[in-house]
């Protein structure tokens, strides 16, 4: 993601020689720069999306206006001076034939008119450049803030069915790419439809004739570009997908090194590599060639151009039909000519695959949003804990409910387990409470308040989450602990620490609670992570708990911490909590068995086994295993 | 970057074809214009027609050979390049493949990935570049200024005005415009970084109600990376038009002083005009040039990161002697079908590289075959250390592991690891069927070998449940299975093999507790005389091994059954009462 396209990067010049206004008299062989045909992706709906982004650039609109202005100055002026450099040629071949002596003082006049035309034309250049700068990056400033502030808005349901991936990379590259369209290709637009009306016109009023042969090689040049473009595109594609194919390999081989090793089989993971890379080399050979065709092709058919105006130009002369100093125009304006016709071939491809960007992103910006909060919402003054669900329908799609007419009483200070295999759904229930994902039907009450009738913030206010997958961010121990309640003390922090039997292994670390959290978190163990979690919630103190018990590869020591921290967390608390204890299950007020997502079975556990069902079962399985450890202690 | 170049030396002829073309291109370039003052000079200038097309076609055989010469040298450094990265891709991975462990833990699995194929990439395009651009820079520069002071040596003092004002300007913005380069992609690393950290807690962010401090962070970041992108662009916005003014402005004075001297007969018409355009050319082979700047110090940091890992030798390598030892042993192993494998650690330290303290010390057991030896501990204990001793990942400082007596470092590794089977804590599944993945352990497995290994490790249910059955397609990394049927495909690749010494390294955790039971009770049937080494978290996975080994900080402080420990040793009733009541429910 690193080496990605990034907003002007360095190698991306904004303008690579020859590029847009202002050119000088430019020599033979300099084609166009910079023309990977690299695939572009279309846009589904081009004109909506076009008009959308247009909406975007609206609040810069005088600013825009000055920058296309400045842009048509710019180059206006830089295509009528090539016009009147000719003229002091002329001048001077007229000085020179006539033997009558120079004209220096017409020339001196000359000179001095162009150099006020190409310092406006630069100075518009600039200008233009500069605007756009604000321009483009306030605009991509405000699309990322849009796109930031409806992702708080999202309904958690669009979190879980997207990777993390997919919304990066819509947020951060398809953004970047907007980014530098706007920056570049859209003034380059510009400049290069007025460089080429106005170098048609410019050649126009010198020699009709010369330009017919020019616009003549227009054609050529566009079927040569084209074919070729169509090729590369196709190796392209190839080298592509070999070298999709071949890092594919490597990341596969690398990440199971140990079991290749293990299993021996190092020689047939290089032979497979070596035959895709054979691969990779056979195409990215011919697509390297075939896209370095098309420079030296553009070049013949430039050169080609540029004998024809010689040669015609030359006889034209001589029968005194144009000045010697139109040859020498003309042929700047040859050069001119051919840059605009393949930049806009190419910014037509570039704006496609921008607008297909900007409709990724206008995508997400539709999404449907959370359910709008109540009008006149709710506050619990002094949170005590009752939680009711009433006839509760859930499913997360339609065809499959998963919770069907569900009622549970759970009274203030009470514990409920909830129990099942793995993947039984657990975290379903922890959605519907904290109001993650709305209800299909029935009703969830705190305190006797429907939770649809309180705001969002307020209703999780009331909850305090520890879940297994530790959030922790990039931050000190410290403000990750104080995150549970903003402006914390020191001493509340620590405070809540020592409660949370986090503060000793705090102080042992180098830095102590200033102790900054890398990216993954690694340099801290499972288990620290953990109590850093109970810290926080202790620190929230909230009056409704859900836990996750799960302590999977935390070590022993850390394990009875653990527990430790969360039977202080749940004193005088509801508690809803994700079981793996069988003392908490048999303590708990009400359990809750949960398999394949749905709820299958409520009650205590007395009256659970009773009943002989689902519960009893898994009991009873596991029953076998831990007689033998209990008898021997 | 140097460095690298090495891997031409196969192309080195190519490569000065290349050269050569990329000469005669730039001469062609160079020779127009020359012939056009021709025209002017004396076909114009005398009214001499036929001269007109006599040098007009022979403009056109020279951009005609010209543009052979460039396609040609088109074709050459395409290969040249593609070629050079097939050869050090090829060099790179296989070198890669012979790092142990420790390599991997040095330069992490990612960082490797990267270097095998974003860098070599990276080197190889700039290679292209190298052979195109940047070498017919320098060649289209001096060749210019040969040609301007050929034309006219006088005028071509203009350059040593025009020049250094060009290279300065250039450097002046350049210099400014780069440190904010480099901050703006840190920029956005900071950008992306609050982002991920957005999605990934979304669920705490929400429940402790800080949308709006998340918001704040997004904002800052992206105002901060704005700033950085306008200043940039602001910068860099210089770069053209002044760029322009300086060409054009030389032109002029050109025109001027040009003018000057075709009064005085110094000089003719066509010269001047052709005097302009190699103006232009050196001009323009200056910026281009100026591009090298930008592009070679970025590959170079690529290319560098490529020599660090070819110049990492394998701390890990087979023993000349073993090679032939190894022959020998196979033989012998054919003679004597009996089941072996006993694996001992006699007073074995090992330390990571650049750990303060060793992960394991002192190890001394043994383990037999038809028996069950587990290994218990606390994370950071040293279990999976302990493991990957045995098929030697890594080297111990001090002491010796060995196999049916023989030392691991006496054998070579296809021959120590052909003997084991091990399943890693981590299921890893390559691309490919169900059936391939479990035939890695054995790669002429019959069909039928594999139905049972599957069979035995509780797999055929669910492979069976889908659509292909065996002939099922795993995807990269094993994204359309659950962990706990990768944790089952991993063991039936270990059993399909039929390995003397079986390796498991917690590996059951993913299964739930009735999976586990059966699973359990299935392996002991086939790995009944084999030696069975486990490392395990749970108790109950444990209780009934023959041999029980209680890791606390990298040493052994309790060796016995599970009775005898319970009675002896401390640590261990430690971890029985922590798991206790967490034993009744998995």
């Amino acid at each position: 993601m690193s080496e990605s396209r990034k907003p002007g990067a360095p190698g991306a010049f904004p303008g690579a020689p020859g590029r847009g206004p202002g050119r000088g008299p430019g020599g033979p062989g300099h084609g166009p720069m910079g023309m990977m045909m690299v695939p572009g992706q279309k846009a589904k709906n081009f004109k909506g999306s076009f008009r959308r982004l247009l909406g975007y650039l609206k609040p810069f609109r005088w600013k825009l206006i000055a920058v296309f202005l400045t842009a048509i100055i710019s180059t206006v002026f830089s295509i009528v001076s090539p016009k009147l450099m000719g003229h002091a040629t002329t001048k001077l071949f007229e000085g020179l034939m006539s033997k009558t002596g120079i004209d220096f003082a017409g020339i001196w006049q000359i000179v001095m008119t162009l150099a006020g035309l190409y310092l406006l034309s630069s100075l518009f250049s600039y200008v233009q450049q500069f605007l756009m700068a604000g321009v483009a990056q306030k605009t991509v400033y405000r699309l990322r803030q849009d796109v930031n502030a409806k992702l708080n808005r999202l309904p958690l349901k669009f979190f879980d069915s997207r990777t993390h991936g997919e919304i990066l990379s819509r947020v951060v590259n398809d953004v970047d790419n907007i980014s530098n369209t706007l920056q570049q290709s859209l003034t380059q637009l510009i400049t290069s439809v007025v460089t080429l009306i106005g170098v048609v016109v410019m050649m126009l009023t010198i020699s009709p004739l010369l330009t017919a042969i020019l616009v003549v090689t227009i054609p050529v040049s566009f079927i040569v570009v084209k074919g070729i473009a169509a090729r590369s595109q196709q190796y392209f594609k190839g080298q592509q997908k070999e070298l999709g194919e071949l890092n594919g390999h490597v990341e596969e081989m690398y990440t199971g090194h140990s079991i290749v090793k293990a299993y021996g089989h190092e020689r047939k993971s290089v032979a497979k590599f070596n035959e895709v890379n054979e691969r990779l080399y056979q195409a990215a050979w011919r697509a390297q060639f075939v896209s370095g065709v098309i420079m030296p092709l553009m070049n013949l058919i430039n050169n080609i151009g540029y004998v024809l105006i010689c040669v015609v130009g030359g006889i034209l002369v001589t029968r005194r039909a144009i000045q010697i100093g139109d040859i020498q125009a003309f042929i700047q304006y040859a050069r001119q000519f051919s840059m605009p016709i393949a930049q806009t071939a190419n910014i037509a491809n570039i704006i496609q695959s921008t607008i297909a960007s900007a409709e990724r992103v206008f995508e997400l910006l539709d999404e449907p949003e959370e359910v709008p909060e109540a009008e006149d919402a709710v506050v619990l003054a002094a949170p005590q804990g009752n939680v009711k669900i009433e006839r509760v329908r859930f499913g997360y799609t339609a065809e499959t409910p998963l919770i069907e007419d569900m009622n549970i009483d759970v009274k203030k200070g009470q514990t409920v387990a909830i129990v099942g295999p793995t993947g039984a759904g657990k975290t379903t229930l922890v959605n519907l409470l904290m109001r993650f994902y709305e209800v299909n039907g029935g009703r969830i009450t705190v305190d006797g308040v429907d939770i649809t009738k309180m705001k969002r913030g307020h209703l999780r206010s009331l909850f305090g989450m520890v879940l297994q997958d530790t959030w922790l961010f990039n931050g000190t121990i410290r403000d990750n602990i104080a995150y549970g309640r903003q402006g914390a003390t020191e001493a509340e922090v620590v405070e809540a620490a020592k409660a949370a039997h986090a503060d000793h292994f705090i102080r042992t670390l180098p830095d102590g609670y200033d102790t900054i959290l890398n990216e993954e978190a690694s340099n801290l163990s499972q288990g620290q992570k953990q109590l850093l979690t109970i810290a926080r919630a202790i620190l929230a103190d909230p009056a409704i708990l859900i836990l996750d018990e799960a302590t999977s590869s935390v070590d022993t020591r850390t394990e009875v911490h653990i527990q430790k921290a969360m039977q202080e967390l749940m004193k005088g608390r509801t508690s809803f909590v994700i079981a793996h204890r069988l003392s908490t299950i048999r303590d708990a007020d009400l359990i809750l068995v949960m398999n394949h997502g749905r709820v299958v079975e409520q009650g205590t556990h007395a009256e659970l086994l009773a009943a002989r069902g689902f519960y009893a079962d898994l009991y009873n399985s596991q029953f076998a295993g831990t007689g033998a450890v209990s008898s021997a202690v | 970057m140097v460095r690298l170049f090495r891997f031409l030396k196969p192309y080195r002829w190519t490569v000065a074809l290349v050269l050569l073309l990329v000469l005669l291109q730039s001469l062609s370039e160079l020779y127009l214009p020359t012939l056009m003052s021709d025209i002017v000079d004396k076909g114009v200038v005398e009214g001499d027609i036929p001269y007109i097309w006599k040098i007009g076609g022979f403009m056109l055989l020279v951009t005609l050979g010209g543009t052979a010469v460039s396609v040609a040298a088109s074709f050459f450094s395409a290969r040249v390049s593609s070629g050079f990265g097939r050869l050090v891709r090829s060099q790179v991975f296989a070198h890669v493949e012979t790092f142990s462990l420790q390599e991997f833990d040095k330069f992490g699995t990612a960082s490797l990935i990267t270097r095998t194929t974003n860098d070599i990439n990276q080197v190889q395009q700039v290679l292209m570049m190298m052979m195109r651009l940047m070498v017919m820079a320098p060649m289209m520069c001096i060749g210019g200024i040969i040609m301007a002071v050929y034309k006219d040596a006088t005028l071509s003092l203009t350059f040593v005005v025009i020049l250094p004002v060009l290279a300065g300007a250039i450097w002046a913005i350049a210099g400014r415009a780069m440190p904010l380069f480099k901050a703006m992609q840190k920029k956005l690393d900071r950008l992306n970084l609050v982002l991920r950290e957005g999605l990934t807690g979304i669920r705490v962010i929400r429940s402790f109600n800080r949308t709006e401090h998340e918001s704040q962070r997004f904002e800052a970041a992206n105002r901060d990376l704005m700033d950085n992108a306008v200043r940039v662009n602001q910068i860099m916005a210089f770069m053209m038009p002044v760029m322009m003014l300086v060409m054009n402005f030389s032109s002029i004075a050109i025109v001027w002083f040009g003018g000057l001297r075709i009064h005085s007969g110094a000089m003719q018409i066509g010269d001047l005009m052709a005097f302009i355009q190699y103006a232009m050319q050196i001009m323009f082979s200056v910026l281009m040039g100026s591009m090298m700047f930008v592009m070679v110090p970025r590959a170079s940091a690529s290319a560098t990161r490529i020599n660090e890992v070819l110049a990492t030798p394998p701390v890990i390598t087979d023993l000349p002697a073993a090679a032939a030892d190894g022959r020998k042993a196979d033989a012998g192993k054919r003679q004597a079908p009996g089941r072996k494998g006993t694996v001992e650690f006699d007073r074995v330290t090992f330390s990571y590289p650049g750990a303060e303290q060793p992960a394991v010390s002192d190890l001394t057991f043994t383990a037999s075959p038809g028996e069950v030896t587990a290994i218990i501990g606390g994370t950071g204990s040293g279990k999976s250390t302990l493991l990957s001793l045995i098929p030697r990942f890594y080297d111990p400082d001090a002491g010796e592991v060995r196999i049916d007596g023989r030392n691991v470092r006496d054998m070579t590794q296809e021959e120590l690891r052909a003997r084991i089977g091990l399943v890693p804590q981590k299921a890893v599944l390559f691309t490919g069927t169900i059936a391939d993945n479990i035939r890695y352990g054995k790669e002429d497995a019959t069909e039928e070998e594999i139905r049972q290994a599957a069979d035995i490790a509780q797999a055929t249910e669910f492979i069976s449940g889908m659509p292909d059955g065996f002939n099922s397609v795993i995807a990269q990394g094993g994204a359309n299975v659950s962990g706990g049927q990768k944790q089952r495909l991993s063991i039936a690749r270990a059993l399909v093999r039929r390995p003397d010494i079986y390796l498991f390294d917690d590996s059951f955790s993913a299964l739930d507790f009735k999976t586990d039971a059966k699973l359990r009770a299935a392996l002991k049937t086939v790995t009944a005389e084999s030696t069975v080494i486990i490392v395990a978290q749970r108790v109950s996975t444990v209780m009934d091994a023959d041999r029980i080994i209680v890791l606390d900080e990298g040493r052994i402080v309790g060796i016995g059954k599970h009775r005898e420990l319970l009675a002896t040793c401390g640590v261990y009733r430690e971890i029985v009462a922590s798991q206790l009541s967490e034993e009744e429910i998995a």
